[in-house]
């Protein structure tokens, strides 16, 4: 007798799938906001998936702080030919040039913040009213409040106390010229079920996720890569470490550990057994307890 | 065996001090949920606001506001995962005046866990949660009996607490009611069996999760897939395909199934059912797929297949049970976008038969004003037919949203008599 319930990864796929296919029917111009990390990855793997046998029917949207690790955008261009879909950038270095932005200054100075300006520039000039994002609930405090529609007004900014309620499976994409969408399509998906299903479909993902030998320093209990951006402190010390990264973020704030895990198989084993969370070795979280609600009220991802 | 491991959802209703976050707490601390560093964070704050030990309550609340004043405003989302089961708990605040949050949590859950305070019994807001949860057909309801430490785990006070339930309960839709006199506090069988009451022969609440039947809390009998898109990739080997791309909603569908497509009433049968991955031969809910037919009619989204023997209502005259979710009161015969599966028409409530007190679950037809958090009955007219279930057949064919076209805000959340 054939079983008449869907494991929870299928029925995690089926949800996804269908977020994806409403926001093509409820958007003019969606894009995936691709940053080369394992869950905009997903995403896109997912749209592959959403939209077979057709093409993702919309761009991904890469913002650009400059500051990546190569092997990324080595990474992205090569998705981007596979796939046959647009790549749009829009780069922080341009906002800085063109006096939008301001590098931060100081000890632990990073273009974390300064993306939200480069984000919504982009959104703006490209006419874009969904912005899909790989962002999970489990990630962090304020993301467990996220819809899975999350509604924008027209200077980009999320008011997380007035929320649009969304019940069942129905949702409401309906807005004003000028405002925008985010949607969320693995909202409910953990960092596990992530590694399980990559695992399992064996999705292609940057070679940064893997133990590697790297050059790097310790820096705010990680291993923080060397890279033409960084400054040395006199008591910092560049090391060479077998070293993979759970997340991928700026190369100049993406802490890695110590690992031996080179296959999808012993990531799989080493993140069950993982006891911090994957944004711990993100210096961007570390700032405040409300960092990240801070940076989403603003605009950011 | 991870491969049939199932996801389950269920919700958490509560105030600070009936337990619900010690309860929480308790799920994800003893199933190894809880990650270091949220717990140092955590620790850090409980430390800084002064409080004797870790505040569970902090590990539940996310924003600003919610930590500032220690209260959960909105429905939050956690996760947990067993070595049987997937779970996310949708945790929303208990207060009346979070209703709407209750309402949204409960949307999509297979359980309820009502708690109630071993002490005080069956209160107004046990009433009030039981309701919404029968209201919202949540298929399973876990009553815990908690702080059954605070009455030294006497038997008599759980029973009291089970007769007093049952007495309201009995006109209540919930087909699966258990009971489990539990301590979050303590431990006591919440994830571990209690030592303390021998006279409870059931398991305890994870247990209890893990074993739960959800296979049939879907409907898998009433064939119904809703058309969100269209696929024409137009492309090499693809040039005539036209796949009907959706989610479906009820029941099970296979090749060469005779099939009729809503409102339109053309028919025609199952040529294939397409995924990624390759075709299958046969998709029930909640699969997503692609449907392509022998015949080539005209489809599109806001559509609905189904099989030819075994059609929903087609109407435009629905009596709905609403629950109003917006500070904007309704406007008395205003238009509304209804949003019901993919479809997407305007509507106008005709009118309200009743309201219900919601702490006297009593009717009132003397008051037809919608509020914020108003939970009634009403008539609603569409402008083109809705291809509908009842709601106590299908929780997707037989839920409604309102959108107010003025502020495109979600106003109300409905279901199908």
């Amino acid at each position: 007798m054939s079983k008449y319930y869907l494991n929870y990864l299928d029925e995690l796929e089926s949800e996804a799938i269908f977020v994806l296919r409403e926001v093509w029917a409820q958007f003019d111009n969606p894009v995936i906001l691709f940053s080369g990390g394992k869950d905009s990855i997903l995403v896109t793997h997912l749209a592959k998936k959403a939209f077979y046998p057709s093409k993702i029917p919309f761009p991904l949207m890469h913002v650009d702080t400059g500051h990546n690790f190569p092997e990324t955008i080595q990474f992205r261009d090569d998705i981007i030919k596979q796939l046959g879909v647009q790549l749009i950038v829009g780069s922080v270095q341009e906002s800085i040039d063109e006096g939008r932005v301001a590098e931060e200054r100081g000890k632990n100075a990073t273009r974390n913040a300064l993306q939200i300006t480069t984000l919504l520039d982009a959104i703006e000039s490209n006419k874009i009213d969904c912005a899909i994002g790989g962002g999970r609930r489990d990630e962090e405090k304020a993301r467990a409040k996220e819809r899975f529609f999350s509604h924008r007004d027209d200077f980009g900014q999320w008011d997380p106390k007035n929320q649009r309620p969304e019940l069942w499976n129905i949702f409401n994409g309906k807005h004003y010229e000028g405002e925008h969408f985010r949607a969320f399509p693995i909202s409910n998906w953990t960092e596990m079920d992530v590694w399980n299903y990559i695992k399992r479909e064996n999705i292609e993902i940057p070679s940064l996720y893997f133990a590697h030998e790297r050059e790097v320093i310790w820096r705010q209990n990680s291993w923080i890569p060397n890279s033409e951006f960084l400054v040395l402190e006199d008591s910092e010390e560049i090391v060479t470490k077998k070293v993979r990264f759970r997340t991928l973020g700026d190369i100049t704030i993406t802490g890695g550990i110590e690992s031996d895990a080179d296959t999808l198989a012993k990531i799989v084993e080493e993140v069950s057994g993982m006891r911090q969370t994957e944004r711990g070795n993100r210096s961007d979280d570390k700032r405040s307890e409300t960092a990240m609600e801070d940076r989403k009220k603003q605009g950011y991802f | 065996m991870l491969d049939n491991n199932q996801l389950l959802r269920f919700t958490t209703a509560g105030s600070v001090d009936d337990g619900k976050s010690t309860l929480i707490g308790r799920l994800l601390y003893d199933s190894k949920s809880i990650f270091e560093d949220q717990l140092e964070a955590i620790e850090n704050t409980s430390k800084k606001k002064g409080h004797d030990g870790v505040d569970l309550a902090l590990f539940t609340d996310g924003l600003r506001d919610e930590r500032e004043q220690g209260i959960t405003i909105d429905v939050a989302y956690r996760y947990f995962t067993t070595p049987k089961r997937k779970f996310i708990i949708a945790d929303t605040p208990g207060h009346i005046q979070y209703t709407r949050n209750m309402v949204t949590g409960a949307s999509t859950a297979n359980a309820a866990i009502i708690l109630v305070d071993a002490r005080h019994g069956v209160i107004e807001q046990t009433r009030r949660h039981s309701f919404i949860a029968s209201l919202l057909q949540i298929p399973h309801v876990i009553v815990c009996i908690n702080k059954m430490d605070l009455v030294d785990y006497s038997e008599e006070a759980y029973n009291k607490v089970i007769e007093q339930f049952e007495e309201f309960s009995s006109k209540m839709l919930v087909k699966d009611i258990r009971f489990i006199p539990i301590s979050a506090l303590k431990g006591d069988n919440v994830v571990n069996r209690s030592e303390n009451m021998n006279w409870y022969q059931g398991a305890p609440l994870l247990h209890t999760l893990e074993t739960l039947h959800i296979s049939s809390d879907i409907n898998k009998v009433d064939a119904r897939f809703p058309v969100q898109t269209v696929l024409r990739p137009q492309s090499e080997g693809f040039i005539d395909y036209r796949g009907y791309a959706g989610r479906v909603a009820g029941g099970v569908f296979r090749k060469g199934d005779q099939i009729t497509v809503l409102p339109s009433g053309f028919t025609s049968s199952i040529k294939t059912i397409d995924t990624f991955d390759g075709e299958v031969e046969e998709a029930f809910a909640p699969m997503s797929v692609a449907i392509t037919l022998e015949d080539d009619i005209d489809v599109s989204r806001g559509d609905m297949i189904v099989r030819s023997n075994n059609k929903p209502n087609t109407a435009q005259d629905l009596e709905v049970m609403l629950c109003w979710l917006h500070d904007n009161s309704a406007k008395p015969r205003a238009k509304y976008s209804i949003q019901h599966t993919s479809n997407d028409q305007k509507a106008m409530i005709k009118e309200v038969i009743y309201k219900i007190d919601i702490n006297t679950l009593e009717r009132i037809t003397d008051d037809s004003e919608l509020h914020m958090n108003d939970i009634c009955k009403v008539k609603i007219r569409t402008t083109k037919p809705l291809m509908i279930d009842s709601y106590r057949e299908n929780r997707t064919t037989g839920s409604i949203i309102l959108v107010d076209d003025n502020t495109n805000e979600t106003v109300a959340a409905g279901m199908v008599i």
